[in-house]
């Protein structure tokens, strides 16, 4: 019985304020796809770390017949140049702070550039004796990699040393400045969506004004009265949130895995399991923005 | 029942109390006319019995509760013991004459068979049977504020507040809705009704309790309107306020 007249209630407050309602409905919706894609970022982030963080962090390049910097005068490493690199990657003064190391030749270089570029006109130009062979090396503290540049540095045949993850810094760099963008934009909008919800409540409930005021009068309690509103900001930001939701899991679906895998392959991205988690997420945020304006905004309004 | 001590109150903004140290009683049963000019503090007498408005000082004290001690939460539940009538008889016009009444019943969460037995009885006690699927715009004055009262008096109501509820209706009509009140009040219901009728309260002869300026300047048993148009009879109305009412409790 109550919960009927409850439930009617919300639908004729809905209806009665169709444009407003869809205006909250866009505006939770377009907030929390910028959550929700700050939230994929961030997996992204997490992921790529992971990926990355598993893998030799520094490259110990070797002098190839091209090579003119460094200790190389286009002279391609000897094999007994080699066995002294490794030489000192096994002494007493480095192998504390080598977790692992592996020798890469010019052909395993080959057969991983064109790996990763298949297809690209960049696996077409290059021939093996191009690229470098090289030590990768593991390190224990990831964060120590000017010691092998000092240990290794000036020895005849190293072109040089390099710590990939500087190149990887840049990348996080910009996947961090998208995200904090992101969740800037759906700050902004989300204060935009919490006033929009606490005016339309407010709205809905001047248009109702005789009923409440009857309500009041005759003893129906706060509760009662407040719940149909409540509930009424909560459907239409549940129908933005899961907007949102779907919105995320389509990014996921079309843009991440169908588009950027293939322009980005040698890069493990976000799947469907990441948006799967971030979509209720969403919703039971939506709901309890909104829950949280709607009973805000219509205590208010009781006060009076 | 209801009982006010030295309640003054005084509206955000505005210098002069509305109400000004009124001390009284009102005792269970009786019928009590409220007069005096318009904004001497009849409304909002009746606003602070039903706790709509707090009182600047001095405590009230309504069906045993002291006002001051009830939080806002459970308002609500005091209030369903008062049923109240305006003069602009604040019916629901897209809802019929039964569901204006019920209305009162479901937003207090009683149960359909509840409201299918204590709605027609309101109905017959306010002579409204067999209009029950009218809407308010196709009744007249009169049976408007009909409605209003069994909406009032549904949830058995121990007291009944009645704002000028003849102030819109003509000499005829008046006269049933006083008729339909004097009822109610036989049945045990306490009524107090803020008035200007000069006409109704000649003739009933209750208990009349006339305000001015926010003070309380006559409380008469079986009194009539008269005094407060008259400027040196209502002076004489405040320098005997005290001894010369019969039975006025203090």
């Amino acid at each position: 019985m109550r919960l009927g007249l409850v439930l009617s209630e919300v639908g004729q407050g809905l209806r009665r304020n169709l444009s407003m309602v869809v205006s909250v409905v866009l505006v939770t919706f377009i907030s929390l796809t910028f959550v929700g894609a700050a939230m994929l970022l961030q997996m992204q982030i997490t992921e790529m770390k992971s990926y990355w963080f598993d893998r030799a962090q520094v490259a110990v390049y070797l002098c190839t017949e091209f090579a003119t910097i460094g200790g190389c005068e286009q002279q391609a490493a000897t094999p007994e140049q080699i066995a002294q690199v490794e030489a000192q990657l096994e002494s007493a003064t480095l192998a504390p702070f080598i977790d692992t190391y592996y020798f890469e030749t010019q052909e395993e270089a080959y057969a991983n550039f064109q790996d990763q570029f298949a297809g690209t006109a960049a696996a077409e130009l290059v021939s093996p004796e191009f690229l470098p062979p090289a030590f990768w090396v593991d390190l224990v503290d990831v964060d120590q990699s000017q010691i092998l540049v000092d240990a290794l540095g000036g020895l005849a045949g190293v072109e040089s040393i390099e710590d990939e993850r500087a190149y990887l810094d840049g990348v996080f760099d910009v996947l961090n400045a998208s995200s904090i963008t992101a969740v800037g934009i759906a700050a902004l909008m989300l204060v935009a969506a919490v006033l929009l919800i606490a005016t339309t409540i407010r709205l809905s409930a001047f248009s109702r004004r005789r009923e409440l005021g009857i309500m009041r009068l005759v003893g129906a309690s706060n509760r009662f009265i407040q719940t149909p509103f409540i509930l009424e900001g909560v459907v239409a930001a549940l129908i933005g949130s899961a907007l949102a939701g779907v919105a995320i899991i389509a990014i996921v679906e079309f843009f991440v895995q169908g588009y950027l895998t293939e322009a980005l392959p040698l890069t493990s991205l976000v799947g469907l399991d990441e948006a799967l988690l971030v979509a209720p997420v969403l919703l039971v945020a939506g709901a309890l923005l909104a829950a949280v304006s709607a009973n805000v905004a219509i205590t208010r309004y009781l006060r009076v | 029942m209801i009982r006010f001590e030295e309640v003054t109150k005084v509206y955000r903004g505005t210098a002069r109390p509305a109400l000004n140290g009124v001390s009284l009683e009102i005792l269970s049963g009786e019928f009590v006319f409220l007069v005096g000019a318009s904004g001497s503090g009849k409304s909002t007498f009746l606003r602070l019995v039903l706790k709509e408005e707090k009182p600047t000082s001095g405590s009230i004290h309504v069906l045993g509760q002291d006002l001051g001690a009830i939080s806002s939460r459970k308002v609500p539940y005091f209030r369903r013991n008062l049923g109240v009538v305006f003069q602009d008889f604040r019916l629901l016009p897209n809802k019929t004459v039964f569901a204006n009444v019920a209305f009162t019943l479901q937003v207090i969460g009683k149960s359909k068979g509840f409201i299918h037995e204590a709605v027609p009885d309101a109905l017959r006690t306010v002579g409204l049977e067999g209009k029950e699927g009218r809407f308010p715009h196709e009744l007249s004055g009169g049976e408007q504020q009909r409605v209003a009262i069994a909406r009032a008096l549904v949830n058995k109501p121990a007291i009944m507040l009645a704002d000028e509820p003849t102030g819109n209706l003509d000499p005829a009509t008046s006269a049933g809705i006083m008729t339909l009140l004097e009822r109610i009040n036989a049945n045990g219901t306490t009524v107090i009704m803020a008035t200007h009728d000069a006409g109704i309260v000649d003739r009933l002869q209750r208990r009349v309790i006339e305000v001015i300026g926010g003070r309380i300047v006559r409380d008469e048993r079986g009194g009539g309107y008269q005094t407060q148009a008259n400027p040196v009879l209502s002076q004489a109305g405040l320098s005997q306020a005290g001894p010369s009412q019969a039975g006025a409790p203090r």
